[in-house]
């Protein structure tokens, strides 16, 4: 096995939970699930890619809320949040923890009734940001009967494992851990409880195709969009990526 | 504040001239960083020691916010979000939002948003999905939760018609007529749609009336919604115009890294802002 970026692992990852969707949306600040998109784009699936911080050529016009009419409309299909905190119910908090200030909720509060499915993606995997329960909702993980939702949470990656949303149970189940760490690290670093098979398997590493499309054609695409990203995992330009 | 007739779009000397029209404790609606800010007003607000500014982030805000509540210049925010991308947290916002200097009404997009078009409708509200169960309600008491007066067991959110006192964004072209061209950015069509007046500074001028162009007009926001426009070239900087100029990414970074704190953020006032011949990039 070739060594390879975390980012790398993370983008495959995001790749296989995005599956065969038709519409993926990727907001603000979110380049490693861009390069998920690019990866599954430059493996040839007819993927539409909505990406709303496109800095040439946005997918949109009509302005930033085309992006939620079409949730509204039930014409996407995945999209991804993050979170200050995220709890063991998939409630997400971008506003307050512990006396910091974060930037705002955005469209969380929209978004994940409106997209079919969310992918909770947060790097950092500590009981800072996995709580028992987080101290503000911005978006709820789950809704009552009664009120309108089309879709919800699908499942959790960080920077350590990835979980799976179990909408019955309403509650997380750990499906794999990444390679470098191990199902006693991820006990440790999560602050809620979740489920977990007897054995549980390493996350799968990315293939030597896939770093080769990552390496290519991906990385000077997510470095025109997202310079900084592209300079730190691909030493690449964002005046490189316009060729 | 001033009257300002929808059938004469003033025509203003410069980003100064506009600041000086907008008047303290104003509700300014302002697109995100992205989408066409009007940073060269933006630093003459500071200049012009603008005070007790309501800022409505359409639907999230940037630097341009984070420079005004930094100098002082802003009473309360209404956004869906403050951040910097890619240059990370807006640490002005953020140290005032966390010591309660300035009052925070957090939003989510789509509602302000569908507050803004209520407005453009001239109706009272626009039900919106979703939003339901997010702490984001509590705090809102202008928000309504209503049962779908058309469906049975349906509780749906209403977003208040958004009326600001001021649309302001920065074109990259306005004509003799007092056009302005948004191209894409439809999102400021619907800002001055609500608004109670309209101030755009704008990079270029255009000879002749831009609506009586079949390929412009589609992208063109009428006169009868702008009240006062202002010549600023590379008036976004350090933000971008769509195939003017791109954002400077070097120089967001280095005021994300100033703004860390106040001696920094003074500094960068003093540099950047408070001598106007300095404020522009060299092209």
């Amino acid at each position: 096995m070739g060594s390879y970026a975390r980012e790398e692992l993370l983008a495959c990852v995001i790749a296989r939970l995005i599956g065969g969707a038709a519409h993926v949306a990727v907001g603000a600040a979110s380049p490693i699930p861009a390069t998920a998109c690019a990866l599954l784009a430059a493996r040839g699936q007819r993927l539409r890619v909505s990406l709303l911080h496109k800095r040439k050529g946005n997918p949109f016009s009509e302005g930033s809320r085309e992006l939620f009419d079409l949730a509204g409309q039930g014409r996407i299909d995945v999209f991804f949040l993050g979170g200050a905190q995220i709890d063991g119910e998939a409630n997400v908090n971008l506003v307050r923890a512990e006396g910091r200030r974060f930037p705002g909720s955005f469209g969380s509060a929209f978004m994940y009734f409106a997209a079919r499915r969310t992918i909770l993606f947060r790097e950092e995997h500590s009981r800072r940001v996995l709580v028992p329960k987080v101290e503000f909702v911005s978006a709820p993980g789950s809704s009552a009967p009664d009120v309108w939702r089309r879709g919800g949470p699908q499942a959790l990656l960080t920077g350590k494992a990835l979980f799976a949303w179990q909408p019955e149970r309403r509650r997380f189940r750990l499906e794999s851990v990444h390679p470098g760490s191990s199902l006693e690290e991820v006990r440790d670093c999560t602050g809620f409880d979740f489920d977990c098979a007897a054995s549980v398997p390493q996350t799968a590493a990315p293939t030597p195709e896939d770093l080769t499309l990552l390496r290519g054609p991906v990385a000077r695409e997510i470095a025109a969009n997202y310079p900084a990203f592209g300079r730190r995992v691909w030493e690449l330009g964002a005046s490189h990526s316009k060729s | 504040m001033e009257a300002l007739p929808a059938n004469a779009t003033r025509f203003l000397a410069d980003a100064e001239a506009l600041a000086a029209l907008l008047p303290d404790g104003a509700q300014i609606a302002m697109p995100p960083d992205y989408s066409l800010p009007a940073m060269a007003v933006v630093r003459a607000l500071v200049r012009r020691r603008a005070r007790g500014l309501r800022l409505l982030g359409v639907p999230v805000l940037g630097m341009c916010a984070d420079l005004l509540i930094g100098a002082g210049c802003v009473a309360e925010v209404e956004t869906s979000a403050v951040s910097l991308g890619e240059a990370g947290l807006a640490p002005r916002f953020t140290e005032a939002a966390e010591k309660g200097e300035i009052a925070v009404r957090d939003a989510t997009c789509p509602m302000v948003h569908s507050g803004l078009q209520a407005a453009e409708k001239g109706v009272p509200f626009m039900p919106l999905r979703g939003v339901l169960g997010s702490d984001l309600v509590a705090g809102r008491p202008d928000w309504k939760v209503i049962q779908n007066p058309l469906a049975k067991d349906d509780p749906i959110i209403l977003a208040p018609a958004i009326s600001p006192d001021v649309a302001l964004f920065h074109a990259r072209w306005a004509d003799r007529a007092g056009n302005v061209w948004l191209g894409r950015r439809r999102e400021l069509a619907t800002i001055a749609h609500a608004a109670k007046a309209t101030f755009v500074s704008f990079e270029h001028l255009r000879e002749g009336d831009m609506l009586e162009d079949e390929l412009l007009a589609p992208g063109v926001l009428g006169s009868v919604y702008v009240s006062a426009l202002a010549p600023a070239a590379r008036g976004a900087w350090p933000l971008g115009v769509a195939d003017e100029y791109s954002i400077d990414d070097a120089h967001v970074m280095t005021y994300a890294k100033a703004a860390k704190t106040r001696e920094g953020f003074r500094d960068y006032l003093e540099q950047w802002v408070l001598t106007p011949e300095k404020s522009y990039s060299p092209a």
